[in-house]
């Protein structure tokens, strides 16, 4: 049920687009209203799902270390795993979120010759790393659809990517790895006994969902073949809000749009947020200066404070009648 | 609702949505027309029909190319029966004889970057 309900729903999204397009002829809600939609709940639910987290107090400071901090100055502190300043955090949080520091200490469990023993696994690492730089890569080299005229930075990247001149047209690395690395983290959650036992619908969905986003795109441009003028005609209409849907545009072409939609909508309500969520980590965005700094709990209740005089001067008759010897007089 | 660290988080957010939004404002007011493109007095027809040649030119080039240099095959008969010369130059450029008018203005458009002239030449 966990895999098979989220790769149904992709088949419906699918035959919905068929359907809508090919058959109903419903250009207009699937090349305009709908891209519009999904946009705005990205951007909105984004926003909002950033603003609740914000809305959580974090007064002090919980990074996991893993080095030495900063402490007497014969030792030396370890500033990137365990950082006490601004930029040292800033370095800090730039390896996790290019390199994913982190996941690059991902260990695997297993019995040999029935011990319990730990070891390095960086097949995670490499996997999701390659997945998420390629996909970057990949959004990047789209842009050539959306700004007209295209920047020579887009250019660059076309030809880098392109770099083999094989194929008509060209054929893009990104097109293969982006392949090759959803591959293995699907693999990975359906053939791992304990990954999978772990997996849910939410993590197959996204996964089934790119898969296909992937496929469709690939289809478009090496197999099925689409108008990209028109295409980018349609986007630039979108971009400067005059409505057009240019005729003949191929139904891939609005599978792929409308799967890219889906994703976008489904973004911020799913595991995908960790996109922004990777900026605000507390266990890793703050900087290990529990000691140097003193942070106070935001929502410390606010005591009133009586001091002792204020004491004695209220109850000095009664304390003078039980004999009880006043400060007062002490320090006359 | 009270957001702790509103400064950060704000200039995140801005930062962010900037991002995502930014092909919209450069965008904005530009007209975004068709390229326009100089087409042939002479002729009235293409080798195949205008839809397939929008979408398939690239790929019926690669054959022309593939099959007058490797099968030394330079006849095309096209899908209503005509003969062609296989031929960029003397065939597609005879008609499209401007190359900046006609096949630059959609692969600039579309930032296609196609390696027909690295070898031919354009002829005046």
């Amino acid at each position: 049920m966990k895999i098979l309900y989220p790769f149904l729903s992709i088949f419906v999204l699918i035959i919905v687009v068929f359907i809508g397009v090919h058959q109903a002829d419903l250009h207009f809600l699937f090349g305009i209203i709908i891209p519009y939609v999904s946009i705005l709940v990205f951007l909105i639910g984004m926003v909002l799902r950033v603003g609740y987290w914000a809305s959580s107090p974090v007064p002090f400071r919980i990074p996991t270390t893993a080095g030495q901090g900063k402490t007497l100055p014969w030792i030396k502190q370890d500033k990137l795993e365990s950082p006490s300043t601004l930029p040292q955090v800033l370095g800090r949080m730039a390896l996790e979120i290019l390199l994913f520091r982190s996941l690059f200490r991902n260990t695997k469990a297993e019995l040999s010759e029935s011990k319990l023993a730990y070891g390095s696994n960086k097949w995670l690492w490499l996997g999701g790393l390659a997945f998420h730089w390629t996909m970057l890569i990949i959004i990047v080299r789209h842009y050539r659809l959306f700004l007209e005229p295209v920047p020579g930075m887009i250019h660059l990247i076309e030809s880098l990517d392109g770099f083999f001149e094989i194929t008509l047209p060209t054929f893009y690395v990104t097109d293969a790895l982006i392949l090759i690395c959803v591959s293995f983290l699907l693999l990975r959650r359906l053939l791992v006994p304990q990954i999978r036992y772990i997996s849910l619908a939410a993590d197959y969905f996204p996964l089934f969902l790119i898969f296909s986003i992937v496929i469709s795109g690939i289809l478009m441009r090496y197999v099925l073949k689409t108008d990209v003028v028109k295409i980018k005609m349609l986007i630039g209409g979108l971009l400067s809000f005059q409505f057009q849907v240019p005729e003949g545009i191929g139904t891939m072409f609005y599978v792929h749009l409308f799967l890219v939609c889906v994703l976008g909508i489904y973004f911020p309500f799913s595991k995908l947020v960790h996109m922004g969520g990777v900026f605000l980590s507390p266990t890793r965005n703050l900087a290990n200066n529990n000691r140097e700094k003193r942070h106070i709990n935001p929502w410390n209740p606010k005591v009133k404070i009586r001091s002792y005089p204020e004491y004695e001067s209220e109850f000095r008759e009664k304390m003078i009648d039980a004999e009880i010897p006043l400060e007062e007089e002490k320090n006359e | 609702m009270k957001i702790y660290d509103s400064g950060k988080i704000g200039l995140g957010l801005i930062f962010f949505i900037a991002l995502v939004t930014f092909p919209f404002w450069v965008s904005i007011g530009g007209n975004k027309q068709m390229p326009e493109l100089k087409m042939p007095d002479s002729a009235h027809e293409c080798v195949e029909s205008k839809e397939f040649m929008r979408t398939n030119h690239m790929r019926l080039l690669n054959q022309w190319r593939d099959s007058v240099v490797r099968e030394n095959n330079y006849i095309y008969v096209s899908s209503t029966g005509k003969s062609y010369v296989k031929s960029l130059t003397k065939t597609c450029l005879n008609c499209h004889s401007s190359k900046e008018e006609f096949c630059e203005r959609c692969h600039t458009y579309a930032s296609v970057r196609p390696y027909c002239w690295s070898c031919h030449l354009e002829s005046e």
